[in-house]
This record gives structure tokens, sequence and C-alpha cells, in this order.
């Protein structure tokens, strides 16, 4: 008989150690998968995880496209973890996504075509303001009316959807672009260009931003008393207003922060990889955020890696469909599955497994 | 009388620790047995063991001369056995009869259900509407609705787990003619309580458990209440001692204070004024869930109330939140241990940072100074006595009385200069409690303000200088405490309300 014993203080080996479980147990289980596929599923899963990284002739070119799909994914997720720790579940980090890139393109396209420095450092802070003020929206509906942020913000996420597909066939609509939707393309403008710091790194302003953003977030949870407001509240909301949390700001904060990050992750996407508002500018990643803040532990540190991680299976994924004709139905299983062993194994850090028969009659 | 129930040698241990070493004894037919014990001495999961919510590890029980090993609570139950725990499970949004059901295995209708609710309320003078809403119901009231809930299986033996805790005195003595009236229809009881007196005023039996093992077998109404509480503990106790003095002049008063609770089913203050002087102890005292959580959240700042409704030493400060207020000395320590006075996942050193941090100065710029707030998590540790390997543990892996300890030693090595605590001692053992008393009182000699809100008269009337009681989110008037009877303080509790017997 195999029983559940509940740990008197949660486990921080298996803490650490679940999130490397989970990722064997997903190799496992999508091993079958792609068996039952009648692909050999031992060069799915090298395809997947190894050739990106390391094959010869591949990994020039999706190495630095690593750092570029991590990039928007740390950022966005390090922004959730603080809500989510508190709490606070901010679901619709896609929808000011795409608001920060549609506020920063707009502000550096008024000044177009200066060529100052300062464009875009505009262009961030513009990003920013405008992921911030979406995020708003559910935070003051929340703290005022008590309504529900999780659908608050999820729904605000269809809404931003169509306000981009508005102004990208409209208010931001390339004026030379002979009537096809979409902005100026950014990479044809230096000033508002966000470019690779180093040429064939993938390592662009947003991904420098993501690191410095990990730093801080890492600082202000481990040692600064706004972290520890927001693992208080997260914990026992009763003990966080005992401690004289006071809610309303806290909330303010955290949907704050998430949606100022994801605006600006929005922002160095749409004047770097995509380099464009178009219709299609929503990828995704501010739902796969969700998925990347939970399987990096709601840890700054964790979600560095776990952002690496979702990257990784990005890559390989897609190699996978080309090289291996695996469905895209099946890597998007794939990594749903990560997630869903993650959650399962989660259980090893807050109980002990017996196994045996302990009882006498 | 032959044996209703006997044990054999049980034995459960868990990781670290063996609740129940070797426990035998037995309970007669139509006996009231009382189980002695301190907190921690093993009384939870020795009655969990018969009530087959936990396998012991070794040894065998009889029930009626037939060997019994309930799996689960429904085969205790079918067997006869039905117990009342400490803490109620019934839904506060549904009525009694509906929470009655949902206990039942075949619930008959409801209609059905209502008559004999009826029925068996007034055979046993538990009076209970069974149409109210659970949430409306006095603690004492929701109480019969467990126990009624009981009742209707017909037991042959009724285990209460500190039953008392939570009645009012003359609720009590209901409560003990509910008891005797199943006792003479040779009904068994199992009747859990360290609260001495009452056993000796209704117990046939007693087995006293210390560490986990069976320390002595008496008859309570042989021995004194002393002699009692020296087997619990095992040696002497030392009451809590102060010396007469004089109180200072008002530091907290408190005036028409009167707030909606922040929760559905709470009590709202009704214009509650009251003064402390320093150096004095005021003990408030009443059934729980009449205003006692609200009246702590007003005090400590949690739900801020008008601003002139609080003043400390002439200054009014009703509007101020709860680090405010620490800012000023005014601190407090709320009943519920885990989630509310502590958060229980996380470690010591974060717990004594939650109300530390702004006296103990263990901020700088919004930075944490974490070797400084270690050091006085440890500091609470060794002063107040609190066992655990260390303060790196979580708040959950302590007993309650542990951290109780923990929690109540926070606010006192805050130097408080008014102090507000919610039930200090509750679950806490005796000698635990004792330290916990000596503190409350040793501030007060220094010349703190001190409010102690509890559920334990004989707490409050041991350590308070004057004494109150809240009914229903009012408060009677303070009295001096000396020279007060149990009559008088049971009129202040609950005034006359539903204390009549059904006839």
């Amino acid at each position: 008989m195999i029983r559940l014993e509940k740990r008197p203080s949660p486990s921080r080996f298996w803490a650490a150690a679940t999130p490397v479980l989970a990722v064997i147990a997903t190799m496992i289980a999508g091993g079958i998968l792609f068996a039952a596929l009648g692909k050999n599923p031992f060069e799915a899963i090298r395809t997947i995880f190894w050739d990106p990284l390391f094959h010869e002739s591949f990994a020039a070119y999706s190495r630095p496209q690593l750092l570029v799909k991590a990039g928007p994914l740390i950022l966005i997720a390090i922004g959730l973890s603080m809500g989510f720790r508190a709490g606070i579940w901010n679901i619709g980090a896609e929808g000011q996504y795409i608001m920060g890139a549609i506020f920063g393109a707009g502000a550096g396209l008024a000044f177009y075509p200066s060529e100052s420095f300062l464009i875009f450092p505009l262009m961030v802070v513009a990003g920013a303001v405008g992921g911030w003020a979406w995020a708003m929206i559910p935070a003051v509906l929340k703290t005022k009316f008590g309504t529900n942020e999780i659908l608050v913000s999820l729904m605000l996420v269809y809404v931003a959807e169509n306000i981009l597909a508005s102004v990208s066939s409209g208010l931001l609509q390339n004026p030379d672009g002979m009537g096809f939707p979409g902005s100026r393309n950014f990479g044809q403008w230096p000033a508002a260009a966000n470019t690779e710091i180093f040429v064939n790194s993938g390592m662009h302003w947003g991904v420098v931003t993501a690191f410095i953003v990990v730093i801080f977030a890492y600082v202000m949870l481990t040692r600064h008393i706004l972290g520890f407001q927001i693992r208080l509240t997260g914990e026992s909301p009763r003990a966080a207003r005992f401690a004289g949390v006071n809610p309303t700001r806290l909330i303010l904060i955290c949907l704050g922060l998430s949606g100022a990050l994801a605006g600006m992750a929005g922002l160095f996407e749409v004047s770097g990889p995509a380099g464009q508002i178009s219709i299609d500018f929503g990828s995704g990643y501010g739902f796969t955020a969700i998925i990347v803040a939970f399987l990096g532990r709601l840890n700054p540190i964790g979600i560095l890696l776990a952002g690496l991680l979702m990257a990784l299976t990005y890559i390989g994924g897609e190699l996978a469909q080309l090289m291996l004709g695996l469905p895209s139905a099946a890597i998007q299983l794939f990594q749903g599955m990560l997630l869903f062993f993650l959650l399962a194994m989660d259980v090893l850090s807050n109980y002990r497994i017996r196994i045996g028969k302990t009882e006498v009659a | 009388m032959t044996a209703l129930l006997k044990l054999e040698g049980l034995t459960k241990a868990y990781p670290g620790v063996v609740a129940n070493d070797d426990v035998s004894f037995e309970i007669r037919k139509g006996e009231v047995h009382a189980l002695l014990g301190e907190n921690g001495a093993g009384k939870s999961t020795l009655v969990k063991m018969i009530y087959g919510l936990v396998k012991p590890d070794r040894g065998q029980m009889e029930f009626d001369g037939v060997p019994f090993a309930p799996v689960e609570p429904r085969a205790a139950r079918a067997t006869g056995v039905a117990m009342v725990f400490q803490h109620f499970s019934l839904f506060e949004a549904l009525d009694v009869a509906e929470n009655v059901a949902l206990g039942m295995e075949n619930p008959p209708s409801q209609r059905e259900l209502a008559a004999r609710i009826r029925e068996v309320s007034e055979a046993y003078g538990l009076p209970l509407d069974p149409h109210r809403t659970v949430g409306d119901l006095s603690a004492g009231e929701r109480q019969r609705v467990e126990i009624i809930r009981c009742l209707l299986q017909d037991p042959k033996l009724l285990i209460m787990d500190e039953p008392t805790s939570v009645l009012t005195p003359q609720e009590v003595e209901i409560l003990f003619q509910t008891l005797r009236k199943l006792q003479s229809e040779g009904t068994s009881i199992l009747y859990i309580s360290h609260k001495l007196e009452e056993i000796r005023a209704l117990c046939d039996g007693a087995t006293v458990l210390r560490l986990g093992k069976v320390v002595g077998r008496c008859d309570p109404r042989e021995k004194s209440a002393a002699e009692l509480a020296e087997m619990m503990v095992g040696s002497k106790l030392q009451p809590p001692i102060r010396d007469a003095h004089e109180p200072g002049d008002v530091v907290l008063e408190v005036s028409n204070l009167s707030q909606a609770s922040h929760s559905a089913f709470g009590t709202a203050l009704k214009d509650i004024s009251f003064t402390v002087r320093a150096g004095e102890v005021l003990g408030i005292g009443g059934v729980a869930g009449n205003g006692q959580d609200e009246l702590l959240s007003a005090l400590s700042g949690e739900s801020p109330a008008a601003r002139h409704a609080v003043k400390i030493g002439g200054e009014e400060i009703g509007h101020m939140g709860p680090n405010q207020r620490r800012q000023i000395a005014v601190l407090a320590a709320p009943e519920e241990r885990l989630g509310h006075a502590a958060a229980p996942g996380m470690s010591l050193t974060e717990n004594a940072l939650l109300t530390g941090a702004v006296r103990q100065g263990l901020t700088k710029n919004g930075f944490l100074k974490w070797g400084d707030t270690r050091a006085f998590a440890e500091l609470i540790i060794k002063e107040f006595d609190v066992r655990t390997p260390g303060p790196e543990n979580a708040a959950r892996s302590l007993s309650g009385g542990n951290l109780q300890k923990f929690v109540i030693g926070r606010e006192v090595l805050q130097r408080p200069e008014v102090l507000v605590v919610n039930q200090p001692t509750w679950g806490v053992d005796a000698s635990a409690a004792a330290a916990i008393r000596q503190s409350i009182l040793d501030l007060a000699e220094a010349g703190a303000a001190i409010v102690v809100i509890s559920q334990d008269l004989d707490e409050l009337m041991e350590i308070s200088d004057r004494f109150a009681a809240l009914n229903e989110g009012r408060m009677s008037k303070p009295q001096p405490a000396r020279g007060l009877t149990m009559e008088e303080i049971g009129l202040m509790m609950g005034g006359a309300h539903d204390m009549e017997v059904a006839s």
C-alpha cells in the first residue's frame, strides 16, 4: 500500500528536484507518445532537446533563437510570478504584451523619422506604460468593486487582440506600405530598432532586460520587505493583514508590475524579432509565460531556467516538425505534459511517500 | 457493571514522537470516564483510534466483549461509538436539520428528521429549533447540534472532546444534566477535558495520560483538583504570582466603538466603551463568536475604526493601521495561531519579522536585516522556551502550545505599552500556560496596559484586575474581578438568553 504523509516542513530538496523529475517524466511519456505515432522516440527526444543546442548544422541558427524566445517568456513570467505568489492571478499577460507593443510602437512612430537616440528608450517606457495601464483595468476593478481579476484580465486579452487588428490596418498602418496591413518595419529604422547587442547571439535589449529583472526580482523576494509582503500574502492573507500589508496596494503593485513587464516584453518583440505591428503579432508568449512561471516554481532563478527550457521545446519542437514530420499538436501536448508532470510531482515536496504495510490490527 | 470498551496496549507512533505508548484501560457500561492529560499527552490520538480515524500500531480493543478494530469512523459509528469534536464540523449556511442529515448514513425525510430532532432535544433538555440556520447559532447551540447528531445514532459510547471550552457556566450545567441523563440510561461517556473541577463533578472514573503513557487511574470524586493536576503534570504547579499594586494613568481608552464585522457570520461590535490603566489587566470573557475577533481586529488596527473610538494616552488612533500602532507600542496577538498570528509555511525567522519589523528595526530602507531577524527569533525561542530545533523551521511544524509561546513571546519581547491578546493559552499545556500568564503579569507589573480576551474563565479570574464580558457584540461594564461569583459572570456573559431548559 502506498500512503502519503504530510511533511512538517516542505522539503527543499524535493522542491528543487521535482522540475528535473518532471522533465524526465515528460521525456518518457512523450517518448511513448512519439513511438505511438510511429516515430523513433529516441530520435524525437534528441531532436527536441539536443539538436537545437549541439547539432552541427542547425545549432548556429537555433542557439540565438533560444535567447530570442526565452527573453520575453522570462520577462513576462517574472512579473506574473510576483502576483501568483501573492495569490493575484493575472492571466491576461498576453493582452498587456500586445498593448505594450502598440503603445511603444505608437510612441516611437509618432516621431518618425527622427534619428534621436532617445527614441528607443522612449518606446521602452511607453511599452511599459501601455502594459501597466492595461493591467490597471483588472486591478482597479478588483480593488474598487471586487471583480475577479482572472476573468477581467483574460477577457481583456481579446479586447487587446481586436485593438491590435484595428491599429495594424488603421492608426499605425504603414503609409508607404501600399495598403498592406501592418506598421512600418522597425528593423529599417535604426533609432527605433531593438538590435542584437552582439551579432548572431540573439542577445537583444529585451533579453538583457530579462536577465536584469531576474536579478532584481531575486533580490526583492529574498531581501526586501515588499517581497516578504508578497510571499506573506500568498501564504496567508489574514496574517499579511495583521502584519500591516495593505491588500489594495499590493494588488495594484503586483498587477501593475506584471503588466509593465509584459508591456516591455511586447515592445522589445515588436521592435526586434517581430519587426512591426501586424495582425498576427500576438504569439501566445503571455500564456506560455504562465507555464514558465509555474515550471520555475515562481522563483526568479527557476523561471530563468524554465524560460530557457520552454524556449528549447519550442525550437526543438519546430525542428521535430520539420525533420521528423511530427504534428504540431503533438508538440503542444508535449509542452502541456511538462506542466502536468510538474504539478503532479509537487506532491513530493509537501508529502512523504510511505510504501508497505505499517498498521497492525 | 461490565466493561463496554476495553483497550489493551494501544501504541501509536508518529515520526519523532510516540503519541500513545502501551495504553490500557476500560470503560464500564453507564460510566462517565474522564481522560485527563495536558495538551500533547496523547488524548486526541487515543480517541481517534477508538473512533476509527487513526489505526493503532499495536494493541487491541474490545467493544461489548467483541474484538473491535474500526477501519473508519463509519465502522465505529455502526458499532455504537459517537463523538463530539472540539471543533465543530457544521455548515453555517445550512439549517440544523440539514446539517444533521449530512452526518447520517440514510437520512430520513427533512420533516421526519425535524420531528426526531425536536423529540431528542426535548428528551435531553437541549433546546434547539431544527429550522434555524447554523450561522446564527451560538457556540453552545452549535454544540447541541453535534450532540443531537450523535444521539440520533443511539450510541453506546459517546466521546466528548473538550466540550465545555465554548460554553457559559449555565450552558455547562445544561450539558451536565444531559450527560447525567444519558448515563442513567446506560450510555457510557468518555469525557476529555483539562478542567478538573468539571471532571470531579461529573465523572466516575479517570485515566490520566502523560507523554502518551497511562500514569494513573483514580476516582476523581475522591481527589482534589490539585492532586489531579499534579498527576497530569507530574510536578507541582506554580500558580502565577503578582504583587498588589496601584494601577497608573489611563492608557487605552475605547469609547463608543461600533463596527461591522468583516466576515458574513461575524458579530458587529456595538457601542463598546472601556478604559485600561497602566499596569492593569482587563479580562474580557464571553462565549466564542460574540465579537472577540472583531474587538481584537479593531484594537490591533486590522480593521481601523473611527478616529476617536480608540485613544492611547489621549491621542486618537482609531484610524491607524497595525504598523502605525506598533510604532507607538500598541501590540496584539490574535487567537488563530496558524494563518493569522503566524504564516504556517514560513520559518520562525520570517514569522518573527511578521510583527517585529517595525519595533525591532528589522528593515533598513525597505531591505530586510535577516541576521537581526534571526537573532530576534532566537531570542523569542530562548526566552519563551519554544521547543524547536531552530528558527529555520516552519511555523506549522511546531505544536500548538509551542507556537503559542512563540506568538506571545514575539509581542511581549517588543516591550508593548498596550498589549491585546485573544485566547493566550488556548490549546496550551498547563505549564506553558502558566508561563504565558506569568509573562503577561510581568508585563503589567512593568506598567503595560493589557487586555486579555479569553473563553477560559479560570484564566481570566487568575490574572485580571477587572472583568467584562462580550455578548452579541456588546460589552458589559467592567467590574473588579476579585469577588465576582460564577453566577454573576455567567449573567454578564450570556445575559439570560436561551438559558432555559426545555420542558
